[in-house]
């Protein structure tokens, strides 16, 4: 498999201009401005197949934005080799961008104050797709995504989650090999959150486009994601797939136990207690040091249950526990 | 189909500028007033000197003034709404993820930019200033019709002062990606260009020594020029010479427009993370 992005060293800082507090340090700022250097991304490297759909996580600030806009060829890093299908983005950028489509979820590309039809019609001449190309694409993201009774509306006059499919249609239409989504799914609601994840899978599984996928979602994640990569501070911390990640940051399992009515929970040996609520308890376990089969028995047969079940503490977690073991913000 | 995108956007400007038509009422009042008040003032001065030999005779002051109030929406002020918001909201990125020249996308909502207003308030101007002031008994002050020879001198010199205008409105347009707001860049602009494009007081009044260095700006091809070429007061023989004044500083401006972009793309800082 030939390699599609590749990234390798990438460094890229910024200089913010500090402003100090209060009227005294607003006069000084006049004067003299203090600047401070971030460096957003620290000596990247990474690189994607044809196909994959990678899910790209970190907290704000840790440099996501900033690798999907070098990728994109908005911005120019300060060193490293970039190279997405044998082009360098900022410098190859009209032939970059023509196969690349993209999203910025907390923006839209849509005109505001046209009907969304006349957004799609103006980027298809903006991209240059031959019509009846364009009357096909257009036509299956209608019925994929359900736009029909959107078309005429004015994009002003959509909800978040309408926008949103919207978005996807527009940045689509030209049928890009590679999409970068830029939380696609941030202030949806549950259901649009499910449609534009199964929108994604199809997209991915189908049509096999390759998708960069940035999110702060972890349902996003474990839904649609065959490969994470965490950044932090401007370094990749994890690339794998998330089995590896939570196998990386610790082995830990949870098991939660409904107790019957009047049952009092005392304690468990091999297993510590992080939550309980009523007669719910939640415990964390080792499953190297106590078999989750051993540890059901000894709970069972000290203790009259209505309910149990065994689960991965979930991603938000693990990631927490990746941030904090390099210590960084999360 | 090497255009389409340009023409595309272009058009849909276009259409949506010309939904404005408040504004556009609002200005021709303004400008109609604007023109009397301006015309009145000129013809007091007249008037009142003794200096027989004048500049320009007050026919050729009346359709300067005129083109001038009716062609105002062409003049190079105000910024682009559309690229401010975007650039403001970190929308620009998308902007620059299009398969086109950002400066033939931009200089395309120029001329949106210039037109469509213009459009919009030149011709009711043009009506008023042609056929309605007669009606009302101020003939001498109406817009006197240029001679075929002016008109079709005038018509090239207007599109030369089109294409001027819109490379400077994308010039303010790319000077947002540093300000921001653009608001200092857009009065400082207003002021050059209402000044010392002969808007405010027709250029053939300046002193000889103020005509000397105006004639060495560019703001004299977006208004002075063709309103003279209009009225008589440039011989058609130099209709050649404005033109190049013209396409000139046009190309100086779109040169320095691409420069700064280019620029102005690799210290960018997408507002918003």
């Amino acid at each position: 498999m030939v390699a599609q992005i590749v990234v390798e060293n990438l460094c890229k800082a910024f200089q913010v201009a500090e402003r100090r507090p209060g009227m005294w340090g607003a006069i000084r700022g006049i004067a003299r401005r203090t600047y401070r250097t971030v460096r957003a991304l620290d000596g990247i490297s990474f690189s994607i197949d044809a196909g994959e759909l990678v899910g790209y996580i970190g907290p704000n600030g840790a440099g996501k934005s900033t690798t999907v806009k070098t990728l994109a060829g908005i911005l120019v890093p300060d060193s490293g080799r970039c190279e997405v299908r044998g082009r360098v983005p900022w410098k190859q950028r009209l032939a970059h961008v023509a196969e690349l489509g993209v999203v910025f979820g907390q923006r839209t590309q849509l005109w505001w104050d046209l009907p969304v039809v006349e957004s799609f019609e103006l980027l298809r001449d903006i991209y240059r797709v031959p019509e009846d190309r364009y009357v096909r694409t257009r036509d299956e993201l209608i019925a994929v995504l359900d736009l029909g009774a959107l078309l005429d509306v004015p994009v002003r006059q959509l909800s978040l989650g309408q926008r949103m499919r919207c978005d996807l249609a527009a940045a689509l239409l030209h049928a890009p090999p590679i999409v970068f989504l830029d939380e696609p799914t941030i202030g949806l609601d549950a259901i649009s959150k499910l449609a534009v994840r199964d929108f994604i899978k199809r997209l991915n599984r189908e049509n096999g486009v390759t998708v960069v996928l940035t999110t702060h979602d972890m349902d996003d994640i474990e839904t649609l994601c065959t490969r994470v990569m965490v950044i932090g501070g401007g370094k990749i911390l994890s690339d794998g797939t998330l089995a590896d990640l939570r196998a990386r940051v610790t082995r830990e399992r949870w098991l939660t136990i409904d107790l019957a009515d009047g049952v009092t929970w005392t304690d468990e040996v091999d297993a510590t207690v992080i939550r309980q609520e009523g007669s719910r308890v939640c415990l964390a376990f080792d499953p190297q040091v106590v078999a989750p089969a051993e540890l059901i028995r000894r709970v069972t047969a000290r203790y009259a249950i209505r309910d149990l079940f065994v689960e991965n503490p979930p991603i938000e977690t693990i990631i927490a526990r990746l941030y904090a073991a390099e210590s960084l913000p999360p | 189909m090497m255009l389409r995108p340009y023409r595309a956007i272009l058009s849909a400007r276009f259409r949506m500028l010309l939904q404005y038509r408040a504004a556009a009422i609002a200005g021709v009042w303004t400008q109609i007033f604007f023109g009397l008040a301006l015309i009145m003032i000129y013809e007091a001065f007249y008037a009142s000197t003794t200096v027989a030999d004048q500049p320009m005779t007050m026919v050729q002051i009346a359709s300067y003034v005129w083109l001038g109030q009716a062609l105002l929406a062409m003049m190079p002020w105000g910024a682009d709404s559309e690229i401010r918001a975007m650039v403001r909201s970190g929308a620009v990125a998308y902007e620059l993820c299009r398969p086109v020249d950002l400066y033939g996308l931009w200089f395309a909502r120029g001329v949106a930019q210039r037109t469509a207003p213009t459009v919009l308030r030149a011709v009711p101007m043009t009506i008023f200033a042609v056929w309605a002031l007669p009606l009302l008994g101020l003939p001498e002050w109406r817009l006197e019709p240029p001679t075929a020879a002016a008109g079709v001198g005038f018509a090239c010199t207007l599109v030369g002062a089109l294409v001027l205008a819109c490379a400077m409105t994308t010039l303010i347009n790319i000077s947002l990606l540093w300000t921001i707001s653009g608001e200092g860049i857009v009065m400082i602009s207003t002021t050059l260009a209402s000044f010392f494009s002969g808007m405010i007081v027709p250029l053939p009044l300046f002193p000889e020594w103020a005509q000397t260095v105006l004639g060495w700006l560019p703001f004299a091809g977006i208004a002075d020029l063709p309103f003279r070429v209009y009225n008589g007061d440039i011989p058609l023989a130099d209709l050649g010479l404005v033109l190049a004044r013209q396409l000139g500083w046009t190309l100086v401006l779109v040169v320095l427009g691409r420069r700064l972009l280019a620029r102005g793309m690799r210290h960018l800082v997408v507002q918003g993370g």
